[in-house]
């Protein structure tokens, strides 16, 4: 085993959930029929002048205080030119030497160990297009939509030693990009993208190794692969007495290694000047308090309130709030339906197991947060006995029906005739009558087969304290 | 209707009181285009079915007493202004099938007054020159006399209006494009504040430092045009809320106890003698009628036509880089992109064009840009100090507008250095973004224009164009004999 040390650096990419672009009142949307979300503007037709979303401006600044970065009150926009057919004004707007957001930090937890990644900068730019190629034809075709989709690039210290981190990075920022409401981190939809900076050198060397930039993964599973092949690759280099290259190059899922894309030497000068068309901005510290006020609740912040007010344990509480869609969700329930922790213990148990089973995803849920607070609620109240949980939760997933709805066609609720069940349970005492037996010699165990029975034979239609009751009143009869 | 006289006011009068009509203005105007504008090529486009329904439209107006200041009164346009459905060459290949699909806020606002377009009018290619003779379409000639260029970029817009084409025009100016050709032409050009007129749909040779503005036969109508153009535009970032209510206020007012500024380094020796003494004498002119003139110092001129060139240079070669022929313009071949976008810019592109770009992307690569961009830009702030100085003693400063006269068509062809240092008397007013506004102040021994420029203050236009109007009432102008 060689001593060679990893040392990774990270970029990424993400698009704000602006309404609009960064440069023009197109929508921000994702998809759509190419070229339907384009103007002048963004298509960079001639004439046409760029003019800054300000929200846009706020959502970067949010995106600086989640990773406690300094924001400056000075900041301005470069052009950073080049030709690609993605790109229509062969410039894009960017920032260079005053980038909003620099010198943060984000505490990352691997394997229970705290770490501290340190933040170089976040900047604000504008994403290009997409760049569609049809092998029947021979022919490119572009697609302008993506056109200006604001776009925050950040650039981290390379204070990652591993895949492990690096991916433990990566989710943290999702989800504080989600959490501040700025970002969906889509991944596969390329909404977050990250671009990885590794190289190799002996642990104790003074100098790092040359670097390979490995770019656009799109998935944390991508990033894992490339970073480990990444090392595999380079150390094979370096121990054959080699010399690791300083280049670009990209990673294929399909074969799971990474490729050359260009050099060094092919590295473009991309001649940055300051946009003479967007004037700098100077913010007060009023504006910047007023942005920092605003900031959604934070998932610590989350936690806290979970563990002070519903008194539930941290990690009940870390496990709701690492998915922020199933967060909000909670949320939205307890508003509904005014029982935290019942609600809590619904969701970190059976509802999680379903989208764990993938039964289902937070993506495509065919019932609200309301359907599921009334569902909980009619167990607490015993209209409908608990152990049909399960049965109506499972028609809520497949068809969203609510779950009144479903208790009516599936005849679950509790009815409160206790001739019936006394009818029940007389024939079942009548049936066993050796349990009967051993449960008046003192056995309590059997009692629980009684239940069992009774609940099976009454299909839930009443409350186990009315069974319970009856049940014992009988058996000792 | 004496097309080559007829201001934008004393059309207005003879609209009004129906003396003549919308329809029949533009008419006379066209016939004059038709008739002799083969001798002066300033138009590209001539939009003869557009002016007559403008007019039309006008005249409806009109008839209900509700005209405007421009309602059916004709003009040209600058073929860099993006006009919705009619070809916007920028007079470069590049462009020759261009047809906007949005209009320049400038032509919006005009629009708005209901205008009366006659066409678009030539320029030097993408607005780069001072000749109007790197114009892929229509090399315009000086109506004084066609053997000489008309001066550029605006070249077609004072050649037009000085011709008797139409009553005035829209140009832009970004080192002096406005200002030069109207003094070559002997007509008045304005060159507004920046950030006074937006520039959304104006296409984009020098972004810091273009702007558009009137060109005409008198003070007050460049005026009455910027009254119609000027104010800030939710398209253009750059442009400034500064609120105006009428450009022509001061008119009348004269320019008793005016401090006028004379900065000598303007009337040395790269000037013409002639052009001297002719600003000189204008000079004078002001003082008999109680100005009082100041001796002042711009000595950051000497580094001016160096810090234009590379400023506007260097933004130019970043804003051409979109003509690429994928997606409007012309296109060229390749089996890739970088070959296909190669043969488009090769093609589209003049001489000029690509000198400039070399020029601004070399002045930007990595390890120039600190030795050329920079010291440009930390020139601009001097400049601007200056010129802040001089007007806390001055109200105004006159200069020549240009070293000489309109010269011989091909006399300045091989030596670009040369027809660089011809721009000297202008471009430090677009580098401090200050109004100027050049009117005719004589002609030389041939007969040709001499102009003269006074510059003002940061968004006082209304106090140069009171300035300009007090010389005009003084002076005779001689027209063209064209």
């Amino acid at each position: 085993m060689s001593n060679l040390y990893p040392t990774i650096g990270l970029e990424i990419h993400a698009e704000l959930l602006t309404k609009s672009k960064v440069f023009c009142t197109c929508s921000a949307e994702f998809g759509g029929e190419p070229n339907s979300r384009c103007c002048p503007v963004c298509s960079g037709m001639p004439g046409t002048l760029p003019v800054l979303n300000h929200t846009a401006v706020e959502y970067i600044i949010r995106a600086g205080y989640v990773t406690n970065c300094e924001i400056s009150r000075f900041t301005k926009w470069d052009r950073k030119n080049y030709f690609y057919p993605d790109l229509p004004k062969a410039y894009q707007i960017s920032q260079m030497p005053r980038p909003v957001c620099l010198n943060g930090y984000v505490d990352i937890n691997v394997n229970g160990t705290e770490k501290r990644i340190r933040v170089n900068r976040i900047h604000l730019e504008e994403d290009a297009g997409k760049l569609v190629h049809d092998e029947a034809t021979r022919s490119s075709l572009a697609d302008y939509n993506r056109c200006g989709i604001p776009l925050i690039e950040m650039v981290t210290e390379p204070d990652f030693h591993s895949a492990e981190e690096v991916v433990a990075y990566v989710e943290k920022i999702k989800l504080l990009y989600k959490y501040a409401g700025i970002c969906d981190c889509k991944m596969e939809q390329g909404s977050l993208r990250c671009d990885v900076n590794i190289s190799l050198a002996p642990k104790d060397a003074k100098e790092l190794g040359t670097r390979a930039e490995l770019k656009n993964l799109n998935s944390t599973k991508a990033i894992t692969r490339a970073i480990e092949y990444e090392i595999y690759r380079q150390s094979e280099i370096i121990e054959s007495g080699g010399r690791v290259l300083q280049e670009t190059r990209r990673f294929s899922d399909t074969t799971g290694e990474t490729s050359a894309l260009r050099s060094k030497e092919d590295a473009h000068d991309y001649r940055y000047f300051p946009d003479p068309d967007i004037p700098p901005i100077i913010f007060t510290e009023e504006e910047l308090a007023a942005i920092k006020e605003a900031l959604p609740e934070m998932p610590e912040q989350r936690k806290e309130r979970y563990m002070s007010q519903y008194g539930m344990n941290a990690t009940d509480a870390d496990n709701i709030i690492s998915d922020k869609d199933i967060c909000d969700f909670y949320e939205a329930a307890i508003k509904a339906y005014d029982k935290p922790k019942t609600v809590a213990n619904f969701i970190l148990g059976e509802f999680m197991r379903r989208i764990n089973l993938g039964e289902m995803s937070m993506d495509s849920l065919k019932f609200t947060p309301e359907d599921l607070a009334r569902l909980i609620e009619l167990g607490d109240t015993d209209k409908i006995n608990k152990n049909n949980y399960k049965t109506i939760f499972v028609e809520m997933i497949n068809s969203g029906e609510k779950p009144d709805a479903v208790c009516d066609r599936l005849d679950l609720w509790v009815k409160d005739d206790t001739s019936a069940v006394e009818a029940v349970i007389d024939k079942l005492i009548a049936d066993n009558p050796k349990p009967a037996e051993q449960y008046r010699a003192g056995e309590q165990k059997v009692f629980g087969f009684f239940m069992g029975q009774a609940n099976k034979a009454l299909k839930g239609q009443a409350t186990p304290n009315t069974i319970k009751a009856i049940l014992e009143k009988k058996l000792k009869g | 209707m004496d097309t080559k006289n007829i201001t934008v006011a004393g059309l207005r009068r003879m609209l009004d009181s129906k003396e003549i009509s919308a329809k029949e203005a533009a008419g006379e105007f066209l016939a004059d285009i038709k008739n002799k504008d083969d001798k002066v090529l300033s138009f590209i486009t001539v939009t003869e079915e557009r002016a007559m329904q403008d007019a039309q439209a006008a005249q409806k107006l009109i008839d209900a007493g509700e005209a405007k200041p421009l309602t059916g009164i004709p003009l040209a346009i600058k073929d860099n202004l993006c006009t919705d459905g009619i070809r916007t060459t920028c007079s470069s290949k590049m462009l020759g099938d261009f047809v906007p699909p949005y209009n320049a806020t400038a032509v919006e606002k005009l629009m708005a007054q209901d205008y009366t377009l006659l066409g678009k009018v030539s320029m030097d290619e993408f607005a780069m020159g001072g000749s109007t003779q790197t114009s892929a379409f229509a090399k315009t000639k000086n109506p004084y006399n066609t053997d000489c260029v008309p001066g550029g970029s605006s070249g077609g817009s004072a050649a037009a209006v000085s011709a008797g084409f139409c009553t005035a025009a829209l140009g832009s100016d970004t080192g002096g494009s406005i200002r030069q050709p109207s003094s070559f032409c002997g007509v008045t050009g304005l060159k507004p504040t920046y950030g006074r007129v937006s520039r959304y749909g104006l296409v984009a040779f020098a972004s810091s430092l273009d702007q558009i503005g009137p060109i005409a036969r008198t003070a007050e109508d460049c005026g009455i045009i910027l009254n119609a153009i000027a104010g800030a535009d939710p398209k253009d970032a750059t442009s400034k809320n500064v609120p105006f209510t009428d450009f022509n206020e001061k008119l009348g007012t004269g320019v008793s106890g005016m401090k006028i500024a004379i900065p000598k380094e303007f009337y040395g020796d790269a000037v013409d003698e002639e052009v001297r003494n002719a600003v000189m004498n204008a000079a004078h002119e002001y003082e008999k009628m109680g100005a009082k003139l100041v001796d002042c110092s711009i000595s950051t001129l000497r580094y001016a036509v160096q810090a234009y060139y590379l400023i506007s240079s260097a933004e130019a070669a970043s804003n051409l880089s979109r003509y690429d022929g994928i997606k409007y313009g012309l296109r060229g071949e390749g089996h890739s992109f970088d070959e296909m976008i190669r043969d488009s810019r090769n093609r589209g592109f003049g001489d000029e064009v690509k000198r400039r770009i070399l020029l601004g992307n070399y002045a930007l690569s990595s390890g120039y840009y600190d030795a050329y961009y920079r010291k440009a830009l930390a020139l601009k702030q001097k400049m601007i100090e200056e010129y802040n100085a001089v007007f806390e003693q001055a109200d105004v400063i006159l200069t020549p507008t240009a070293p000489t006269v309109a010269y011989k068509i091909g006399a300045q062809d091989n030596d670009p250095v040369k027809m660089y240092t011809a721009d000297i008397c202008t471009v430090t007013v677009n580098i401090a973004g200050l109004p100027a506004i050049n009117t005719t102040c004589g002609y030389d021994k041939n007969g040709m224009p001499i102009g003269m420029s006074i510059v003002g203050k940061r968004f006082d236009e209304a106090t140069i164009i009171n300035t300009a109007d007090a010389f005009e009432k003084t002076f005779s102008p001689v027209r063209c004999t064209l």
